[in-house]
C-alpha cells in the first residue's frame, strides 16, 4: 500500500489487470449492459403509430392497471420464496450429512450423486417429471394397478408439481455453497457445543447454522433467482394456469410483438428480484460480498 | 470409598475393528489432583479422553464420575467439560457469549449468567474482554477464555486435551505455570493430555504414561524421572544414554551386563524385575548421572572422545564417542562452568554409580520408541 511500491511498476500492472479484465468487460458490456439500457429505453417509450415513437410511462402504468399482470407478479414472487423456503428444508440435512458424516469415497459419490442429474438438460428432466405424473404415466398406472385409485389421475399442472419440479431443478445450486461452507466448520466447535451442555436443537441453532448463514445466503439467492427467472418449469409442469410472469414476458415478446411492454415487464422483474434479495440480505445480516466471496 | 475419586476408569477396552487402541485401563484420579496423562502420538490418550467426555463409548469396562457410572450418558449431561485442542471457541460468539453458552443451556437466568462470566473472566485473568471478539484475542488469551468456558459450568473433571500444543514456545512455558496455578487456585480435578513431558512433568501431581493403549506407569513425576518401571518409561520421560546387552552375573543389588557394543556397565537390581543370565536387556544412564573427570562412585567407568559440545545454557550437554566400543553417548555438563572450556576432539573420563544405572528386560515396544 506505500506510495514508493505502488509508483513503481504500478503502470505495467495496471495494464496487465486491464488485458485480464478486458474480456469480461466486454462480456459485461455487450451481453448484460448494453441490452439493459436498450430494454429500458424500448420501455419507456409509446408506439403512436408505425416506426413512430414518444416518450410515455404507458406500459408500466398498463403493469400496474391490469390485476392479472399484477397478480401474476407477486404469485411469482411468492412461490419464487416458497420454492427457495422448501430447496433450502431440503437441502440442508442433505448437505450436512454430505459434509459431516460422510467420508473420503462415500462424500464424493454422493456429491456426484446430486450432481449427476444436471448433465441431462432441463428440457430432459423436466419431461421427465412429466412421464411420471402425466394422466396416462408411471404414478397413474401404479396407482391403478394396485388399486388405489379407481381412474387415471392427472398429477400435472398444478401448482404442487410446479413446487417439485423448481425445488428439483434448483437442489444443487442450494447444495454447493451449503456443503462447502459446512465442511469448514471444525468437528470440534460442534462437539464443544454438545460438551457445553448443548443438544441437537440448540447446537444447530447456535454454531451449524451461525456459521453456515454466508452458505444459506449464497444458496438462496442462486436458488431464488434461477426460480424467479425459470421458464421452462413452470410452462410445462403448470401449463396454461402456471401464471409464471416471464411467461408473461414471453407472451410480450413473442405473441403479442409488443416489445415495449414485454421490456417493462423485464425490467420490473430485475427490479422485484434484487428488492427480494437485497431485503433477504437485511434480514440475514449477511453482506453481498461475504456471500459471493 | 469410591466418592473419593472424581474420576475412575475400570478395566476400560476400547476396540476400532481389529486395533485396539485403549487396552484395560484402570485409573483413579483423586479429588482435586491435577493428572496427566503422557504419550506418544498414536497411543490411544485422546481415544480415552474422547471417552471421558462420551464422544466415544467403551467396549467394555465402565467409566465413574463422582462414583456413578456414566456409560449411556451423552456429552452434553456429563459433569465433565473439554478444553480442545484447537480451543474451539464459537467465532459466531464474542467472548462473554463464549462464557455464559454453557449457563445459558442449563437455563440459568440472564442476571446470573452475567455475574458468573464476570466472575469468571476475573478468575482467568481477563475482567473486561467480555464484549471482544474472539479474533481480537491472543493466543494466551483463547488459552483463558477456553478454560473460563469450562470453569463457570463448575465441572467435576476438567478434560484439556494438549490445549498448549498451538502456542510458541515462550507462551507455553509460561502458560504452564499458571495452568497449574489455576489448578491449585480452584482446586477442580484436571485431567490432561500431552504428548510433551515436560508440560506434563511440570504440572501434574500424577502422570499415567501411556503407550500402545496401555498404561506403562502410574506415578508423581518424580517417581517416573528416577524410578521408572519399564524400559519405555525410562526411554521415554527424560533423557536417556541406551544401551543393549545381555545379563551376564551379579548379586542381589547388581546386575553385570555385557553390552552389545563391548563393555560391561554395572546396573542397579530392580527387586521387583527377576532377570536371568542371559536375558537380553536395556540399560539407561542419565546424562546427569555421569560425572566428567570425576572422583567418588567408580562402578562404571569408560574413557571417551568429546565429538560436539552442546551449548544450550543450563542445558548444556556433550556428545561423546567412547573409546573402546565406540558408542555416543550424551554426557550433561555441570552448572558450576568447571567444564566450560572442553571441546570437541578432548578426552575425558567419565563415571558414574551403579544406582544410578538401570536395567530393563528388552521389550520389542520399548526399543522403537
Amino acid at each position: 500500500m506505500s506510495n514508493g511500491t505502488s509508483v513503481k511498476g504500478g503502470g505495467t500492472f495496471r495494464f496487465g489487470l486491464l488485458l485480464l479484465a478486458f474480456p469480461l468487460m466486454l462480456w459485461l458490456f455487450l451481453l448484460v449492459v448494453l441490452p439493459h439500457i436498450d430494454l429500458f429505453l424500448v420501455s419507456m417509450r409509446e408506439r403512436i403509430s408505425y416506426g413512430k415513437y414518444e416518450f410515455s410511462l404507458i406500459n408500466y402504468i398498463e403493469f400496474f392497471s391490469e390485476p392479472l399482470y399484477w397478480n401474476t407478479y407477486v404469485r411469482t414472487a411468492v412461490m419464487s420464496i416458497f420454492a427457495t423456503f422448501l430447496t433450502l428444508v431440503i437441502g440442508f440435512p442433505v448437505s450436512y450429512y454430505i459434509a459431516k458424516f460422510m467420508r473420503g469415497k462415500g462424500k464424493n459419490v454422493l456429491f456426484l450423486m446430486c450432481l449427476i442429474p444436471f448433465w441431462v438438460s432441463e428440457l430432459v428432466r423436466t419431461f421427465g417429471w412429466m412421464i411420471l405424473l402425466r394422466e396416462s404415466g408411471v404414478v397413474s398406472n401404479f396407482l391403478q394397478w394396485s388399486g388405489i385409485a379407481d381412474g387415471p389421475v392427472e398429477m400435472l399442472y398444478n401448482d404442487a408439481t410446479i413446487m417439485v419440479g423448481l425445488v428439483y431443478t434448483s437442489m444443487l445450486f442450494m447444495i454447493v455453497p451449503l456443503v462447502s461452507v459446512l465442511d469448514s466448520l471444525d468437528d470440534s466447535l460442534i462437539e464443544a457445543g454438545y460438551d457445553l451442555g448443548g443438544n441437537g436443537f440448540t447446537v444447530t441453532r447456535d454454531i451449524v447454522i451461525p456459521h453456515a448463514m454466508p452458505g444459506i445466503a449464497s444458496g438462496c439467492i442462486v436458488v431464488f433467482m434461477l426460480t424467479l427467472g425459470n421458464y421452462l418449469t413452470p410452462n410445462l409442469l403448470g401449463g396454461k394456469d402456471s401464471l409464471w410472469f416471464t411467461e408473461q414476458i414471453y407472451t410480450q415478446f413473442i405473441t403479442r410483438f409488443n416489445w415495449e411492454s414485454g421490456s417493462a415487464f423485464g425490467f420490473l422483474l430485475l427490479v422485484l428480484s434484487s428488492l427480494i434479495v437485497w431485503v433477504g440480505l437485511k434480514l440475514s445480516k449477511q453482506t453481498l460480498s461475504e456471500t459471493v466471496g | 470409598m469410591a466418592d473419593q475419586f472424581d474420576l475412575e476408569c475400570r478395566n476400560v477396552v476400547k476396540k476400532f475393528d481389529d486395533f485396539t487402541a485403549v487396552d484395560d485401563i484402570s485409573l483413579a484420579i483423586p479429588k482435586g489432583s491435577f493428572f496427566s496423562i503422557l504419550g506418544p502420538s498414536g497411543c490411544g490418550k485422546t481415544t480415552l479422553l474422547r471417552m471421558l467426555a462420551g464422544f466415544q463409548a467403551p467396549t467394555s469396562g465402565d467409566i465413574l464420575i463422582k462414583g456413578s457410572s456414566v456409560l449411556g450418558v451423552p456429552p452434553n449431561r456429563r459433569p465433565v467439560n473439554m478444553v480442545f485442542q484447537h480451543l474451539a471457541l464459537f467465532p459466531m460468539m464474542n467472548v462473554a457469549e463464549n462464557v455464559a453458552y454453557g449457563l445459558k443451556r442449563r437455563g440459568v437466568n440472564k442476571a446470573t449468567i452475567a455475574q458468573k462470566v464476570n466472575e469468571t473472566l476475573a478468575r482467568v485473568g481477563l475482567p473486561d474482554s467480555g464484549p471482544k471478539q474472539i479474533s481480537q484475542l491472543s493466543g494466551g488469551q483463547k488459552q483463558r477464555i477456553a478454560i473460563a468456558r469450562c470453569l463457570v459450568l463448575d465441572p467435576a473433571v476438567l478434560l484439556l486435551d494438549e490445549p498448549l500444543g498451538a502456542l510458541d514456545l515462550k507462551l507455553r512455558e509460561h502458560m504452564k505455570v499458571e495452568l497449574k496455578q489455576l489448578q491449585h487456585e480452584i482446586g477442580t480435578t484436571f485431567v490432561y493430555i500431552t504428548h510433551d513431558q515436560s508440560e506434563a512433568l511440570v504440572m501434574s501431581d500424577q502422570v499415567a504414561v501411556m503407550n500402545a493403549g496401555r498404561f506403562e506407569q502410574v506415578g508423581a513425576p518424580q517417581d517416573l524421572y528416577y524410578k521408572p518401571q519399564t524400559a519405555f518409561v525410562a526411554g521415554f520421560v527424560g533423557e536417556s544414554n541406551r544401551w543393549h546387552g545381555v545379563v551376564g552375573g551379579g548379586n542381589d543389588h547388581q546386575v553385570e551386563i555385557n553390552l552389545a557394543a563391548g563393555g560391561k556397565v554395572v546396573a542397579k537390581r530392580d527387586a521387583n524385575a527377576a532377570l536371568k543370565d542371559g536375558q537380553a536387556v536395556e540399560v539407561f544412564v542419565r546424562p546427569e548421572a555421569i560425572a566428567i573427570d570425576g572422583e567418588g562412585a567408580v562402578d562404571n567407568t569408560l574413557s571417551a572422545k568429546v565429538e560436539n559440545v552442546l551449548f544450550n545454557g543450563a542445558a548444556s550437554s556433550l556428545q561423546v564417542r567412547e573409546a573402546t566400543t565406540g558408542h555416543e553417548m550424551t554426557v550433561a555438563l555441570p552448572q558450576t562452568g568447571t567444564f566450560a572450556s572442553v571441546k570437541a576432539g578432548d578426552n575425558i573420563n567419565l563415571s558414574w554409580s551403579f544406582e544410578q544405572t538401570r536395567c530393563f528386560a528388552a521389550s520389542d515396544v520399548g526399543a522403537t520408541a
